[in-house]
């Protein structure tokens, strides 16, 4: 059955932050890697070197620019995937119990043999972390890596998400976000963590870190004061040329 | 939202054969034999096709049958339950009335009740969704159920049903709409509460993840049409209630009672399309569009 589980013994998931990302899309490269080449139907993609490209992405990085009310306008690099809220309106919409939250580590899943590419979960997510395979007629999700997280055929420094390991600036993290004592949740308490579209109600287990308050942004010059305007007024030739070009002008 | 015509045409037609069902297990009106065939030949044949054409917007529609099993959570899956349910109980009902002249009363009456409930499960699929806010309301069960009601009374040949619920379903397409088009700030969704950047200041989307375009912008965010939505709208309600109960306040025969069902029906495939074309999800705030 396709209903939540009241509680999951944990709570995996990512944390974010917007203030370490570079917008390198390293991560977005190596989930489409590793998500086509292992678990479940690959990502596929269409006219992917035609004149109107698209393809399947579990992970995509979007960039906002944030203006204050003082100061220059904020570049913000957002990666964007699934994250496997606690209240997760995507499964219970599933008429065939294809989309399930697993009670072990509370991962979001689709089971593609069950799947019949309805669409309706994509529909039920405000984040738009489902997408449907156009090859495959499935629903494609972020599986947080589940086939690396648990794997024991690689070196233990791998067992973790495809776009936690490759992040070059260290701004994904991947943790037990139901533990209080973990790194993601102290992390997370110290910066203020904060769920996406909480109006929404789907609890959700991946958290952003916001952007740390950028320096003041003050206009300190001391050599101004020495730098006055010596002659407001022209005089000479220049002041000549300025009132006849005044006059004709009609300034 | 993308209007897919598989699913408009499958809203639409499916409503009106369960909406003529329900009037036919009530016995209104309560015919026999070729009459009776004539009838449910309709009803099944409309409902049929709206389900058949449903399938077509599966990815894999080969895995249908699994659509069943998941009624405890899902309105999908209650609507799959609820439709095959009722077309078995109307079978045996319309059985009873075409071959053995026989009305089994209480097989219609939970045949007419299972009718609306399916109908009512099909307006939830959409209804339900949070993430649309237009829908996210109770005039689209409301809408749906009443639609479906004056069409099949409509095709039902039963005039005083027809006026009373197509007025009825006016009405509720007018507030469905004014409501609707304020429901998206109500549910109090933004870029910034979408990106959570809105405690530094005003959010705009600055580069899109990809050049292209996705299955998400093409499913959800849809705006192609929205220009057009209060002329489709007038269009809409001129088809779907306006004429018809003008045609059938003139004089009720076959004539106006088949242009009244053939402009009730296209009013109502418009009136679906808006359904889709002007509802807005969400994600779309992602994307810097609505």
């Amino acid at each position: 059955m396709t209903t939540l589980p009241a509680s999951t013994e944990k709570k995996l998931g990512l944390v974010i932050d917007l203030d370490t990302c570079v917008g390198c899309h390293a991560c977005v490269v190596s989930c489409k890697g590793w998500n086509t080449e292992n678990y479940g139907a690959p990502l596929s993609d269409q006219d992917p070197y035609g004149a109107d490209p698209s393809g399947t992405f579990l992970n995509r990085v979007h960039s906002y620019e944030v203006q204050p009310t003082e100061g220059p306008a904020q570049l913000i690099h957002f990666p964007k995937s699934c994250l496997h809220c606690d209240d997760a309106p995507c499964v219970t919409v599933c008429p065939t119990g294809a989309s399930y939250k697993r009670v072990e580590d509370g991962i979001v899943l689709v089971n593609e043999t069950d799947c019949i590419g309805c669409g309706l979960c994509a529909w039920a997510c405000p984040y738009g972390a489902r997408e449907m395979d156009q090859a495959a007629g499935v629903m494609k999700k972020c599986t947080l890596c589940v086939d690396r997280i648990y794997n024991e055929n690689l070196p233990e420094e791998d067992r973790q998400p495809a776009c936690v390991r490759t992040c070059p600036a260290g701004a994904r993290h991947f943790g037990d976000l139901g533990d209080p004592d973990s790194d993601v949740s102290q992390l997370v308490a110290e910066r203020g963590g904060m769920d996406l579209m909480p109006e929404q109600g789907t609890s959700p287990v991946n958290k952003y870190l916001p952007p740390r308050p950028k320096d003041t942004w003050e206009e300190v010059d001391i050599l101004a004061p020495l730098l006055e305007p010596v002659a407001p007024e022209a005089d000479g030739l220049l002041g000549w040329l300025d009132r006849t070009l005044g006059k004709v002008g009609g300034k | 939202m993308h209007p897919a015509p598989s699913i408009i045409v499958f809203t639409v037609l499916s409503g009106l054969g369960f909406g003529l069902l329900t009037f036919l297990g009530l016995g209104i009106p309560t015919v026999f034999g070729g009459v009776a065939f004539g009838y449910f030949t309709v009803a099944y044949l409309l409902a049929v096709i709206g389900l058949a054409s449903s399938a077509f917007h599966l990815g894999n529609p080969q895995r249908a049958l699994k659509a069943f099993t998941q009624w405890r959570s899902s309105w999908l899956s209650r609507e799959a339950c609820l439709s095959v349910a009722t077309l078995l109980v109307m079978g045996i009902y319309g059985a009873g009335l075409v071959f053995f002249n026989t009305k089994l009363s209480t097989l219609g009456l939970l045949g007419s009740l299972l009718s609306v409930a399916t109908v009512f499960a099909t307006s939830m699929i959409y209804g339900q969704l949070k993430t649309v806010p237009r829908w996210n309301s109770w005039t689209t069960p409301a809408l749906f159920v009443t639609l479906s009601l004056a069409g099949g009374a409509l095709l039902a040949g039963q005039i005083v049903f027809t006026l009373a619920f197509l007025v009825l379903a006016g009405l509720l397409q007018i507030v469905a709409w004014i409501l609707g088009d304020g429901r998206f700030e109500l549910a109090g969704s933004t870029q910034q509460t979408a990106t959570g950047l809105g405690s530094i200041g005003t959010v705009r989307h600055f580069e899109s993840p990809h050049t292209g375009t996705n299955y998400l912008l093409r499913e959800m965010v849809h705006q192609v049409g929205r220009k057009h939505a209060q002329t489709l709208r007038a269009i809409s309600l001129g088809l779907m209630v306006i004429l018809p109960v003008v045609l059938l306040w003139l004089g009720v025969n076959y004539v106006t009672v088949g242009l009244a069902a053939i402009s009730h029906i296209a009013g109502a495939l418009a009136s679906r399309w808006l359904f889709f074309a002007e509802a807005e999800h969400v994600v779309g705030l992602y994307y810097g569009k609505r």
